[in-house]
């Protein structure tokens, strides 16, 4: 190849150019120039989206008339007060450790959370990969070790590899991981009301691959873009979409991030995920029970189900929706994170009264985090 | 959460391997990719490997952009053989 040496992460690398400044200029101005016939809604499902389109301004680059509603893309947010609680019941016993990732680490569960629970005594600690609970459960054969499972198809790659590749008698599992397909599902059975196009999530399609998504053209004849993550991929993404959306139907699934996602997918994770893992209902929540949007472990690997080991009992007043919180609504993209009177006073990143608002990938903390954030570009 | 660094691998182990992004150097799982090589990008999450970064198709759809949407670059990715907007 004539072409020069590629270079990764310097700033004008393949890397930093997706987000060289003049290219982003150029996208977003092509943006600002379109005439929409009628307002547009699209939603994107993914906080690493939700923290980039807050974090470069785009909002502010849209045309009059089009939307973006960041839809339930953070598992954080979408997990259920029951998943938080059954940690918290987890962490109250003397013999256990809880293991979680930094993201769940502050989202309340009624008057407590996991942090408050290490604050009391209860030996609860972050980690960054599942492989590191694994390796404290080695460390500490004396103790049951807890690792609170939470994620898209993206970390339940990882959490099933963890597992195959064997893991000590007293390490165990709360699953809490959700899938993206049937949450898309849900939403266009629900009525597809204000949506025009969705903006897929990059990395949960990495696994699942642009074949993963064909229900939306084939059952619901939606328009998509599968989207990367710097200021280039995320304005490209608007911009490929809103122009299908305008051309009018036939729609499809494009694939704008093939630097890493395929037609396929990442088979092997696929693969790792339907050997430790089932499908199975799951509740998310604001939302409600989504069929098989759920990873449940197959009978081979239910020893390490932390419910039946420990005896854990799922809570049913577990509060989804605490009074004086909107989450429920801003995850489905009903209400702006700015419309509720909490927002930045009753409810901050160090004091979250609402899941949205505690991992750096919630809608509401993001909005609050880069809320002095005009035009970058 | 489902935040991935893109690095490049430097060392092979069996099914380990360590990745490098910006001097950083960390250790990262093999378990999910088919045949990675010393020299592969790829995208880490949660110490594992998710999938491969291709640098071609990263060139092709930066080269996209530039000729559909005429959005002008200041990186130094162009090819020689590219025509400037």
């Amino acid at each position: 190849m004539s072409n020069p040496p590629i270079t990764m992460n310097s700033r004008d690398g393949l890397y930093g150019s997706f987000h060289d400044p003049a290219m982003a200029q150029g996208l977003s101005s092509r943006l600002a120039d379109l005439v929409l016939p009628r307002p547009l809604s699209l939603m994107h499902v993914c906080g690493t989206h939700e923290q980039s389109i807050a974090k470069a301004g785009i909002r502010s680059m849209l045309p009059d008339g089009l939307r973006l509603i960041a839809g339930p893309g953070c598992p954080v947010c979408v997990c259920p007060a029951a998943d938080i609680d059954l940690a918290v019941q987890a962490a109250r016993r003397e013999d256990t450790i809880v293991t979680t990732f930094g993201d769940m680490f502050r989202v309340p569960s009624g008057d407590t959370s996991l942090e408050l629970m290490k604050a009391d005594g209860c030996d609860v600690r972050v980690v960054y990969s599942p492989l590191d609970a694994v390796k404290i459960a080695s460390e500490n054969p004396g103790k049951e070790v807890v690792f609170v499972a939470v994620g898209f198809e993206t970390t339940a790659g990882p959490i099933a590899a963890s597992i195959r590749a064997g893991v000590p008698e007293n390490f165990s599992i709360i699953r809490s991981m959700r899938l993206i397909p049937p949450a898309l599902e849900f939403l266009l059975e629900k009525g597809r009301g204000s949506i025009d196009g969705f903006i897929l999530p990059g990395h949960v399609s990495t696994v699942l691959g642009r074949k993963g998504y064909s229900f939306l053209e084939e059952k619901y004849g939606v328009p998509a873009v599968i989207s990367g993550f710097e200021p280039v991929d995320i304005l490209r993404g608007i911009l490929g979409l809103t122009e299908m959306v305008l051309a009018g139907p036939p729609f499809s699934v494009l694939n704008l991030y093939r630097r890493v996602v395929s037609e396929n997918g990442n088979v092997k994770a696929q693969e790792l995920i339907d050997e430790v893992f089932e499908p199975a209902p799951s509740n998310w929540r604001g939302i409600g029970s989504i069929p098989l949007s759920g990873l449940v472990l197959r009978t081979e690997y239910s020893g390490i189900d932390a419910l039946t080991r420990l005896g854990l009992e799922p809570s049913a007043e577990a509060e989804d929706v605490r009074p004086g919180c909107i989450c429920h609504e801003v995850i489905l993209g009903e209400s702006e994170p700015e419309q509720c009177p909490q927002f930045g006073t009753g409810c901050t990143p160090r004091r979250p009264h609402g899941p949205c608002m505690v991992s750096s990938e919630g809608t509401c903390r993001a909005r609050y985090q880069y809320r002095h954030t005009g035009d970058i570009y | 959460m489902c935040l991935a660094i893109p690095m490049e691998i430097t060392e092979i182990n069996g099914n380990e391997a360590v990745a490098e992004a910006g001097g950083i150097r960390k250790d990262v799982r093999l378990d999910l990719l088919e045949g990675a090589e010393i020299g592969d990008f790829i995208l880490m999450h949660t110490g594992y490997a998710i999938e491969k970064l291709d640098p071609e198709e990263a060139r092709e759809t930066l080269e996209l952009i530039k000729k559909v949407y005429r959005a002008g670059m200041t990186g130094s990715v162009e090819s020689p053989d590219n025509d400037e907007q």
